[in-house]
């Protein structure tokens, strides 16, 4: 089963973490708040440590219904 | 290994634990922690926190159903006070020691405080959740008189805290020129500037003779001898690795437990590695040792050294991040990316410091070193990523940020 990620945008506060630690999978739009772009972009591990690396846990990570991050 | 202890409860602690479950360690992970909270948060404790914005469920790090899934062997409440290397064991306050295979250190940083000075009602630092709390109420009483020592980045937070909480507040700066050492002068005076134009009172160039007060604190007596009165004062210079519970122990500490490229811990045979503000390590990116006090390095160096431990030292890969942090005051996002030198050459490529938002670049040799930004998360990523790179100064300046 694929990850399932999704970002609160109220939550990100623009540290740039995610798409510095898993470019390609996440970008800040203009606004500095952090999107999901593709998840094939990078390996799971990377997805992982963006979301727990998030300062304000606006990513989460679910997969087949099972939490994985925050 | 199948047991692996890890001293220090917070970020970096915590993040170490996660990443030895992620990599399938099933043993036994004992987790130290000298406070008897669970994991929290610390930025929010000098700007929500403080602002009496957010309770203490906010700040959780992880909620509790995770360090059930976790499976820690969590002993809160209770501090490490020594190490022995070639025993392998942890000693613990309450008596009992804690064996391991594996050992991460994660014990942080501790607040300076200013020398000779009485532990009195109204002094503050802050570093933990009830420092907070604490402070919080204090400032929140109306008319309430604040004097913040030290104008860094938690000071300067405080600072603005409390001044949008209806505070009077007065900062103090031995510098004359606040963040200097960090950001050069010309940017240090661009931060200075924030707190002058919301009308705080930022002094420079003074020193803290005396905190005087009889029951509590009534006055700050400054090196010049002029007198604020104060109900309540805040130190915020600096902190300390807190590395007291290691002293004899063997292993080597330089301002914070002395680490390879790796963060394995210098004459610990590959057994022990450290992680967070408590640990200097050689940081290939940089060239140097270094020691980092922020949460973006906690996060990831408790991370990276776990799963460095779990490696093994032959398989173990080198940690090399470019530095980043940010602070919020007022309502500027500051975010800093790099390892600059406060005499660097610097460049604007972005925006207005008068409007702030802006991107400043620093330079050196030819090279790109770093990067400051006022509220341009996004300008500030490309050069994010051009430090990484190690991106020369003209490839730099050339960037399109838009
Ligand atoms: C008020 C405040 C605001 C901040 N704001 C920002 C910000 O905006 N941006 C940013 O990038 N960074 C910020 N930081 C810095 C960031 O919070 C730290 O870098 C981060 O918390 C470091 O994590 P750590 O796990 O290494 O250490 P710590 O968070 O210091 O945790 C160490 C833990 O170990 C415990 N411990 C210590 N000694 C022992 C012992 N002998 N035995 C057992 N346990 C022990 C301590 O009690 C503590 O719980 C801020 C810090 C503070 C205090
Ligand atoms: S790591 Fe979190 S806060 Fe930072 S940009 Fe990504 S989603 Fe936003």
């Amino acid at each position: 089963m694929a990850l399932e990620v999704s970002v609160d945008a109220d939550k990100c506060m623009g540290s740039g973490n995610c798409s510095f630690w898993a470019p390609g999978a996440f970008d800040l739009n203009d606004d500095g708040v952090a999107e999901v772009v593709d998840l094939d972009a990078v390996p799971e591990e990377k997805i992982l440590l963006a979301a727990q690396g998030c300062p304000t846990q606006a990513i989460t990570v679910t997969r087949d219904g099972q939490r994985l991050a925050p | 290994m199948r047991t692996i202890t890890v001293v220090g409860a917070s970020l970096a602690g915590l993040r170490a634990a996660e990443a030895l479950r992620q990599k399938g360690f099933d043993g036994t992970i004992t987790v130290v922690g000298a406070e008897s909270r669970l994991p929290y948060d610390r930025p929010p404790l000098s700007k929500q926190v403080l602002a009496g914005e957010w309770g203490v469920d906010r700040v959780q790090l992880r909620d509790e159903e995770r360090y059930g899934e976790l499976d820690l062997d969590l002993r809160l409440g209770v501090r490490a006070t020594g190490l022995d290397v070639a025993a392998s064991t942890v000693a613990l306050a309450d008596g009992t020691t804690v064996l391991f295979d594996g050992l991460v250190i994660a014990t942080g940083a501790s607040p300076r405080v200013l020398p000779g000075m009485p532990d009195m009602p109204g002094l503050f630092t802050l570093r933990t959740l009830d420092d907070a709390i604490g402070l919080s109420d204090a400032v929140g009483r109306p008319g309430c008189r604040v004097v913040v020592v030290g104008a860094g980045f938690i000071g300067s937070e405080v600072a603005a805290t409390c001044h949008r909480r209806g505070a009077t507040v007065t900062v103090l700066e031995a510098l004359p020129v606040p963040l200097a050492r960090v950001l050069g002068g010309e940017m240090g005076k661009v931060c200075g500037q924030l707190h002058v134009d919301e009308g705080v009172d930022l002094r420079c160039g003074v020193g803290v003779a005396a905190v005087e007060g009889d029951e509590r604190v009534e006055r700050v007596v400054l090196s010049d001898g002029r007198k604020i009165d104060a109900d309540v004062v805040v130190v915020g210079v600096g902190v300390s690795p807190a590395t007291a519970w290691l002293d004899g122990s063997g292993l080597a500490l330089r301002d914070g437990v002395l680490c390879d490229d790796r963060c394995f811990a210098a004459g610990s045979a590959g057994r022990i590695v450290a992680a967070g503000d408590v640990a200097r390590w050689h940081n290939p990116w940089l060239g140097a040792d270094m020691r980092v006090e922020h949460w973006t390095n906690a996060a990831e160096q408790g991370d990276h050294a776990a799963k460095n431990l779990l490696a093994g030292p032959d398989a173990a890969e080198p940690y090399a991040p470019v530095p980043f942090f940010w602070s919020d005051q007022y309502d500027v996002k500051i975010q800093y990316v790099g390892h600059s030198a406060p005499d660097d050459e610097i460049a604007l490529v972005h925006g207005s410091p008068a409007d702030r938002k802006f991107v400043v670049l620093y330079g050196r040799d030819g090279r790109l070193t770093g990067a400051l930004a006022f509220s341009r998360p996004r300008q500030l990523m490309t050069y994010r990523r051009l430090l990484a790179e190690g991106a020369s100064w003209e490839t730099a300046l050339a960037q399109e940020v838009g």
